[in-house]
């Protein structure tokens, strides 16, 4: 067990700092869990400190104590040294905490610029707010970070990139010492997050202490200073980022050595099961075209928003395409809905799991046998034990743990959650399973089991289709790589052509080999 | 800017409003003599009052249909309080009235509030529980005209610019309402609790608190509409205003407030309510049996809500760059 | 792979000591407690053919809070079922100045029934609209289309053998609008709980996306409740317009909120996903009980309004007030 507390306060470059905001031996209980335990993490003035855990490791949940959403059971806060407790929200705004969450800023039917001073708009005569005081410094605080962004348009006018802008201008407008990013990334493009993180030099030139919330592990080393290490809620490591290695932080957020290693297979690609032909959508894709074989693992790459999951989505008839044609082993189908699509053998695992993978307040085994009533019943009625059996057969063969059959889905883990899942396809007999970032969001072990389980379906000859914007997952996993860039085809590479460059080469649209 | 203005919902509805008032004229010229205009508009007072309080609630994601309950017993009250104590001024009374509807407002908004009782529940139960308490202060019987004091109906009739009362405190509370909702951190904060939830609180607003206002203002402006009710039209008993919560539910979908909370303006709930009152007082004029009433604002409302499904459908992501050919 | 030492049970608590703690227990013990309480309050109580009228009370109702059960599980709301049974007895009612016979006036009000159904199933699941609205606004046509047709007159004159359906007796004391209930009760429990659909309606409720997402056909589940909605109404509508031997569009005026009030009473949660017909049908019989008892003490009808709004709060509010006192 690797424990690197050093208590080194000061950097090599700053010397004697003081954090502007810490905690310590913080402990947070909840019903039956305990979400942290006596964990200490300090931010300083200048310095991006990188947070890093798998999920459940509380990250989250001291986000939600440093901006005053959750009060801890145990430990203290210290601004500049003093102790000092957030009890609201509002407290810590006040104190200068400020979050940056894919969910700080998202009201879409207000302003620009009353999203930016929402709590704390210039007031003028009568206490009222002054709308025109309020849209000037709004559009001085845009132009300061360099963002071509008309305060007076309703936010819902914006693509994600700008709303994230917006999210930065109002950590900017409460003079904020304190900004808490968390994923500020996972939702833009290359162009994007390069932009992102010169507004991050900025801010930290500005002596703001920063933390930076992240799974990826290129930017942690890019960006941060510092990083503080969770697992299961203890802090198991803080310090410089110059000082560790990436093997180091990953052997501390799970605990032990984990190499990314894919399982070996040999491929034994059989007939061709699934031909998709020209599929289009007015906005979202156009001119797909490909075939899929039985035992195959198709990878399909690309930046987040290319239009990949939108075309699965669209394959498995939740959203309609304008034109294009499915034919399953040599029979063209017309696939208007889900129910359209499992019943000629096409399953989608998708990437939200909460709100379209599994019903959470259903147990475990009505779960896996919702789309396979057809079969569990008899005439339209339930047969429990039919059900059982079959949620069983299916659950053992994915190793899932859990109390009992009849556990709420919701109460599982997400490496689990996801096995009921895949249960579920499993269970209706498909031919062909698309897995959209079917590891994202669970622990490494449990991504180390759905690799090794992707790997024996294909070899008992399922097609599967697997959605990555993770690079390794994607060589290690695919027979064959479909690259998606703006709703389009943009390369389709054999195994012999798969390397990290040709992949991120297509998926940006350039043109030649990128110089470095 | 300008463009943005004319395509708004408001602006849609004015124009039909007008439209309707044009297609009227051509027949009935005496329906648009600025006289008739205005008793139209005073007509229709208490709905906008109503409206008003029903759009903030909506707002928040909740919906209030003890209103027109509230009206009833806060009106049946001050009626008997009149009664009991004729030389009680108006200005007192409407005091009482709003506090008065205020707190059978914030009975709601605590439940809400404080034991998370989903708003459609809360607000089913108290308004089956105000017009039994109505029945039970005035032992079923009627207040009627010849009981209630001329002060306490005079205040309504009296006339101000050619105006009626009831019509100038319609008109200021349209005004004070566009106030607090575009200018007070108040106001904001009733968009952004039902527009998004999540992330009002961790804007450092208390969704639940800002709802129990929400039902606060509502039942105020209800208690102040029971006074004005009474006082227009000199009677009280326990059905006084049933089943107006409906109407005025309905003048608020019209208006474009959307159901699932965070769109809605002041002047919206206006137009929605304008646009019933026109149409209720048109039907005896144009000749049509008042029995179509019914029907009509329930066409209206599957109407207003198609269109503002049309409006607020979420687009889908737009990806492909149309110029562009692939690789 | 299967790895014995990890075996998962199916279960860790039998069904028999999960209903022992359920909602419906509680119900049943409220149930009882009206029962002794009446019978202690009014000598008249305990009688068969008392009780057999109480029944009565709440027969018709509570064969419409069978198909909004299903209905408000599915995570959605018909507020227009009182308004259909209007319309189906109206439609009825005119059909009888035709000489329409009592079997075809059967089939008419079915008939009516089930396309004022099929309406909001259009304007739910093919527009897209959300029922708490929709429902709002086909309430006002329905209804307004019955004011359209009577005005402020009446429908009578129904043929001899068109009053067994509300009037009739099966066996001794039993009616047959009992029987029938208890018939159309056992039928949507089966529904519920003992086949796919209701399956697939508790699944749509809980998460619609992820039901859709998993392959249920979500448009259709919903369709066909509305649908059932409905041709209850349109039951109901027989039975009513049987009993009172005559149609006024205000038939069964207000009973949508009666119906919602057995419903959530029942233990089904108002945001979707739990329930059972089981908590709905004692619920139908305490809110009967308490009427009735409360009838034979000459206790208004108003009054027991209060009663009911009070119970539909405190039996949501009770619980999370034991809990937050609990910590």
């Amino acid at each position: 067990m690797l424990m690197q507390s050093e208590t080194d306060l000061s950097g090599p470059s700053k010397g004697n700092a003081i954090p502007v905001i810490a905690l310590e031996g913080v402990t947070k209980l909840f019903p039956g869990v305990k979400a942290l335990s006596d964990v200490s993490l300090r931010l300083y003035p200048g310095q991006v400190t990188a947070l890093v855990g798998e999920n459940g490791a509380g990250k989250s949940t001291v986000v939600k104590i440093l901006t005053g959403i959750y009060q801890p059971d145990g430990g203290s806060i210290t601004l500049d040294g003093t102790a000092i407790a957030f009890p609201t929200p509002q407290a810590a705004g006040a104190a200068g905490v400020t979050a940056i969450h894919q969910e700080t800023v998202l009201f879409d039917e207000l302003s620009v610029a009353e999203n930016i001073f929402l709590g704390h708009a210039p007031r003028g005569r009568f206490g009222l707010i002054d709308t025109a005081a309020m849209m000037d410094q709004a559009a001085d605080i845009l132009r300061g970070i360099g963002a071509a962004i008309d305060p007076t348009h309703k936010l819902k006018d914006l693509g994600i990139a700008n709303k994230h802008l917006v999210a930065i201008a109002r950590a900017l407008s409460i003079d904020a010492r304190v900004v808490i990013m968390d994923e500020p990334t996972a939702a833009l493009s290359q162009n994007e997050i390069e932009e992102l993180y010169a507004l991050v030099e900025t801010l930290k030139a500005q002596g703001k202490a920063i933390l930076f919330i992240s799974h990826k592990f290129d930017e942690i080393f890019r960006i941060a200073d510092r990083y503080t290490v969770f697992r299961d809620g203890e802090l198991v490591g803080d310090g410089m980022i110059s000082a560790v290695t990436e093997a180091e932080l990953v052997k501390m957020m799970v605990g032990r050595d984990v190499s990314q290693i894919f399982p070996t297979r040999t491929p034994n690609i059989g007939d061709e099961v699934l031909a998709v032909k020209g599929y289009a959508h007015p906005t979202e894709f156009a001119d797909i075209t490909f075939t899929l074989h039985r035992g195959e693992i198709l990878g399909f790459y690309g930046l987040v928003g290319a239009g990949r999951s939108e075309f699965m989505q669209a394959l498995f008839g939740i959203t309609r395409r304008s034109g294009g044609t499915t034919t399953i082993d040599g029979t063209t189908i017309d696939i208007r809905s889900p129910a359209d699509a499992v019943a000629n053998g096409i399953v989608y695992v998708p990437e939200d799991r909460g709100r379209q993978g599994t019903i959470g307040a259903l147990p475990i085994f009505q779960n896996v046998t919702l789309p396979s009533l057809g079969r569990t019943s008899h005439s339209g009625f339930l047969r429990l034990a039919e059900e059982f059996k079959l949620a069983r057969d299916y659950t053992e063969r994915l190793d899932l743990r859990a109390a009992s059959l009849d556990t709420p889905v919701g109460n599982l883990s997400g490496g689990n959650q996801q096995k009921v899942v895949i249960a579920k396809w499993l269970a209706t007999q498909p031919k062909v399973i698309i897995l959209d970032e079917p590891t994202k969001g669970i622990d490494i072990g449990s991504k180390a089991a759905v690799h090794a389980f992707m790997a024996e379906l294909a070899a008992q000859g399922l097609a599967v289709i697997m959605v990555s914007s993770e690079i390794p997952e994607v060589l290690g996993m695919s027979d064959r790589v479909i690259v998606m860039r703006e709703g389009r085809m943009a390369a389709e590479l054999d195994a012999d052509d798969m390397t990290p460059e040709t992949l991120v080469r297509h998926a940006a649209g350039i043109k030649e080999a990128p110089p470095c | 800017m300008l463009k943005r203005l004319l395509m708004s919902r408001e602006a849609l509805l004015a124009g039909a409003i007008l439209l309707l008032l044009a297609v009227i004229s051509t027949r009935f010229p005496a329906f648009v003599t600025p006289q008739n205009l205005g008793n139209v508009f005073n007509d229709t007072s208490p709905l906008i009052l109503l409206a008003i309080g029903q759009m903030i609630v909506i707002l928040t994601k909740c919906i209030d249909l003890s209103v027109a309950a509230n009206l009833a017993l806060t009106g049946m009250f001050v009626a008997m309080l009149n009664v009991a104590m004729p030389g009680l001024p108006v200005p007192i009374i409407i005091t009482i009235a709003i506090s008065l509807g205020a707190v059978l407002g914030m009975v709601n908004g605590i439940l809400v509030w404080k034991l998370a009782i989903p708003p459609i529940v809360v607000t089913l139960g108290t308004m089956t529980i105000f017009r039994g308490l109505i029945f039970v202060i005035s032992d079923g019987k009627w207040v009627n005209s010849h009981e209630i004091g001329d002060g306490f109906k005079a205040f309504t009739r009296a006339t101000f610019l050619g105006l009626p009362t009831m019509s100038w405190i319609a008109i200021l509370a349209v005004l004070l309402f566009s106030i607090v909702m575009a200018r007070t951190t108040l106001g904001r904060a009733f968009h952004a609790a039902g527009g998004n939830p999540h992330a009002a609180t961790y804007a450092g607003i208390d969704v639940g608190r800002t709802q129990f206002w929400a039902f606060t203002i509502s039942g105020a402006l209800a208690g102040l509409t029971g006074y004005l009710w009474v006082s227009r039209y000199a009677v009280a008993y326990v059905d006084l205003a049933g089943g107006f919560e409906l109407d005025v539910v309905a003048a608020c979908v019209i208006g474009g407030v959307a159901i699932m909370g965070g769109i809605g303006t002041v002047m919206g709930a206006m137009l929605g309510a304008l646009f019933l009152g026109v149409i209720k007082n048109a039907l005896p004029v144009v000749d049509i049996s008042p029995f179509w009433q019914l029907a009509i604002s329930g066409g209206a409302i599957i109407i207003a809500v198609a269109l503002n499904a049309q409006a607020n459908r979420e687009k889908g992501r737009i990806i492909l760059k149309r110029a562009e050919h692939a690789t | 792979m299967t790895d014995r030492t990890r075996f998962i049970p199916d279960r860790l608590q039998s069904p028999l000591e999960r209903h022992l703690k359920s909602w419906e227990s509680l119900l049943i013990l409220v149930a009882v407690a009206v029962f002794i309480a009446n019978s202690f309050a009014s000598p008249y109580f305990l009688n068969a053919w008392n009780l057999s009228d109480a029944t009565f009370n709440f027969t018709e109702k509570a064969m419409i809070a069978l198909a909004m059960a299903l209905l408000i599980i599915s995570g959605e709301i018909d507020l227009s079922v009182a308004s259909i049974i209007a319309l189906a007895s109206t439609a009825m009612g005119a059909a009888v100045q035709f000489g329409v016979d009592t079997p075809g006036l059967v089939l008419i009000g079915l008939g009516v029934g089930l396309i004022c159904g099929a309406f909001n199933g259009f304007l739910v699941t093919v527009m897209g609209l959300p029922s708490i609205v929709v429902t709002i606004g086909t309430m006002s046509l329905f209804r307004g289309i019955s004011y359209i047709m009577l005005g402020d007159q009446a429908y009578r004159g129904y043929p001899p053998d068109f009053a067994f359906f509300g009037q009739g007796y099966v066996f001794w004391v039993i009616s047959f609008e009992f029987v029938l209930f208890a018939i159309l009760a056992v039928i949507h429990a089966i529904l519920l709980h003992k086949t796919n659909f209701g399956r697939a309606v508790y699944a749509i409720g809980n998460n619609p996306t992820g039901a859709l997402f998993s392959g249920i056909r979500v448009a259709r589940v919903k369709f066909i409740l509305f649908l059932l909605a409905g041709l209850m109404a349109g039951i109901a509508a027989i039975c009513l317009t049987s009993r009172l031997g005559s149609t006024r569009p205000s038939i069964a005026f207000g009973w949508e909120l009666e119906i919602v009030t057995m419903v959530v009473l029942g233990g089904v949660s108002i945001l979707g996903g739990s329930g059972s017909i089981l908590g709905v049908v004692i619920a139908a019989f305490v809110m009967g009980l308490v009427t009735f008892g409360l009838g034979l003490l000459n206790v208004p009808g108003i009054v027991m309004s209060i009663v009911i709004g009070a119970l539909l709060i405190s039996v949501i509010a009770l619980p999370r007030l034991w809990q937050t006192w609990r910590g």
